[in-house]
């Protein structure tokens, strides 16, 4: 049995984490599900409005806009992000020589701080001096108007999202060294490729880490807000990297709508939500669990 | 027809090509970084680009430290990275004290309400962002915190979910005979703690310490909220203030700016390269 001593012990231990999730987590929470109700700008008193807030939001057309570019940018980044991770991963999964050197270089790009990101970037895709366009140049390919034109800058922004998967592929290389040495054994007496060995025994095995992966990648995705703010401010060119948190802070911050900027922030949740779902979804029919992971 | 012998040499080959084609890709951002930095303004505008500069000018990076004019305002960049080393220091001590005393509640001590408690502590790891964002600059606005450094460092002393967990993970691998050999000798719950489980958990409070640099380092959206006065600014808000400034951006100098704030990003990464991949593992194990 547990004395009174060792509660008050335990409870005294975890007494700062205890206050901390209800000053910094639930009283936020709840305060901000209350605020999407109603009418507030920092200087006035709440005032209730029902559900104005979010029929507001389903006719906002910028809101739709935000949205929209966001889903895009998710939707591109991800796959996109994690087939680069998963890549560099298997070519690094291999007793080579100076691996630890490779992982070092594909690593530390993920490292460097979103406003550093954010103009080297700008330095590299620069449409006159850019180093980018003048490599293109070489090969016949005119100047690419990477940050000024709509479709191009979201282009832009995935590019870059790329160049941070160190991440995720030192994750996918930690799992991979899990995958046990005898089923590749196997493989190899029955005669199978390296494709085949790639195809039928590593990706299955490292599925369930694929699939916690691309959750994390959604949710991080969704919120994306320093490197679009710094690269493109306003969301230029013409809104189209204008994404939700981004609206959310100029409805918060700069047109003192602070309810609406709430709810905006429950409906990105309400969106977070639904794709991990799907992606759970999905995955359930090709992730495999037989593995330790 | 290829033997079985050529046929691995050639994946062998092809595999090595791609390797080093992507290691090419990853690294070429930041050596032309480097080299716009060590260059004079007119030799970033070039066509074709230099790869080698015809001068090196290494001042840059003392211009990128002082650069502006009374007119359009100083950018005091030492300052700057004074304000945010100040602040990852305050940081990294809140967040190892915190998370280590509540990690060995929840790994080492019998309590009542532990299992739900820590339950709970995983589902807020599921609280996204952006719905803080509001109801947080209230709070600190009420306290009347806005302008200072506070909004930004008080929290990491309340503990954060990930770190707890990974404490707790770590802690509670320690064997349990070291704890109750230390009780028998007349040790408090306290004691314990301190001379025991603290000095075995090296390795996983440098984890812990490496990860709230990198977050207190790398934060944009909480100084861009909360910090008012631009003498107070971390490099983060400052680099962005120096490429917002200026039009006709001088490249080499923002080049040299940013080397700045990535150097010791790099240098922590070198120093504990283990406790990285460590981290980074244990966060993709679940």
């Amino acid at each position: 049995m547990r004395s009174n001593r060792q509660n008050v012990i335990g409870l005294l231990f975890a007494s700062p984490w205890i206050l901390g999730m209800a000053i910094f987590l639930f009283y936020p929470v709840i305060s901000s599900l209350y605020f999407s109700f109603t009418s507030y700008s920092i200087l006035k008193p709440p005032v209730w409005i029902g559900l104005s807030n979010y029929q507001e939001l389903m006719q906002d057309e910028i809101f739709l806009k935000a949205l929209s570019n966001t889903l895009i940018i998710c939707a591109a980044s991800v796959p996109l992000t994690t087939a680069l991770a998963i890549c560099l991963a298997l070519l690094l999964n291999t007793k080579r020589k100076g691996i630890s050197l490779y992982r070092t270089l594909f690593y530390i790009p993920s490292l460097v701080p979103t406003v550093a990101l954010a103009v080297l970037w700008l330095w590299i895709f620069n449409g006159q001096y850019g180093l980018l366009n003048e490599g293109l140049s070489k090969f016949g390919i005119k100047a690419v108007p990477w940050l000024t034109d709509p479709s191009w800058a979201k282009a832009t922004l995935i590019m870059i999202s790329m160049w941070g998967c160190g991440n995720a592929m030192v994750i996918y290389l930690a799992g991979l060294q899990d995958v046990p040495q005898s089923l590749y054994e196997a493989g190899e007496l029955d005669g199978a490729s390296a494709w085949q060995k790639t195809k039928s025994i590593t990706l299955p095995m490292i599925s369930p880490v694929i699939q916690f992966n691309v959750i994390m990648g959604i949710i991080g995705s969704l919120q994306t807000f320093a490197l679009p703010f710094v690269m493109f401010p306003g969301g230029q060119p013409a809104r189209s990297t204008y994404v939700v948190a981004m609206y959310l802070y100029d409805n918060a911050f700069l047109y003192q709508r602070m309810g609406y900027a709430s709810a905006m922030g429950w409906v990105l949740f309400l969106a977070t939500m639904i794709l991990s779902w799907v992606s759970l979804r999905l995955g359930d029919r090709h992730v495999h669990y037989g593995g330790g992971a | 027809m290829l033997s079985k012998q050529q046929k691995i040499l050639l994946t062998k080959a092809l595999q090595l090509g791609a390797l080093l084609f992507l290691a090419f890709l990853f690294a070429l951002p930041l050596v032309w970084m480097v080299v716009t930095s060590l260059k004079p303004l007119d030799e970033t505008m070039t066509s074709p680009p230099k790869w080698i500069p015809d001068r090196i000018q290494v001042s840059n990076y003392s211009d990128a430290v002082t650069y502006g004019s009374k007119e359009l305002g100083y950018i005091p960049f030492l300052r700057y990275a004074q304000n945010s080393v100040l602040l990852a220091i305050l940081c990294i001590t809140g967040s190892v004290i915190s998370n280590s005393l509540v990690g060995y509640a929840f790994g080492c001590l019998d309590w009542k309400g532990k299992r739900w408690l820590f339950a709970l502590t995983l589902a807020t790891m599921m609280v996204p962002g952006p719905i803080l964002i509001v109801p947080l600059y209230k709070l600190f606005r009420d306290f009347g915190w806005i302008g200072t450094f506070r909004p930004l460092w008080v929290p990491t002393f309340f503990g954060s979910a990930f770190n707890i967990f990974l404490l707790r993970q770590f802690f509670m691998a320690i064997p349990k005979e070291l704890s109750e050999a230390a009780v028998l000798d007349g040790a408090s719950p306290f004691g314990v703690f301190l001379k025991v489980i603290i000095p075995l958990a090296k390795p996983a409070l440098t984890v812990v310490a490496v990860f709230t640099f990198l977050w207190s380092w790398n934060d944009f959206l909480g100084p861009l909220l909360y910090l008012t006065d631009q003498r107070n600014f971390t490099v983060s808000l400052g680099l962005q203030a120096f490429q917002n400034q200026h039009t006709g951006t001088p490249w080499n100098l923002l080049m040299a700016a940013s080397l700045m704030v990535i150097a010791p990003v790099i240098v922590v990464y070198f120093v504990a390269q283990k406790a990285f991949v460590q981290g980074i593992s244990t966060t993709g194990l679940k």
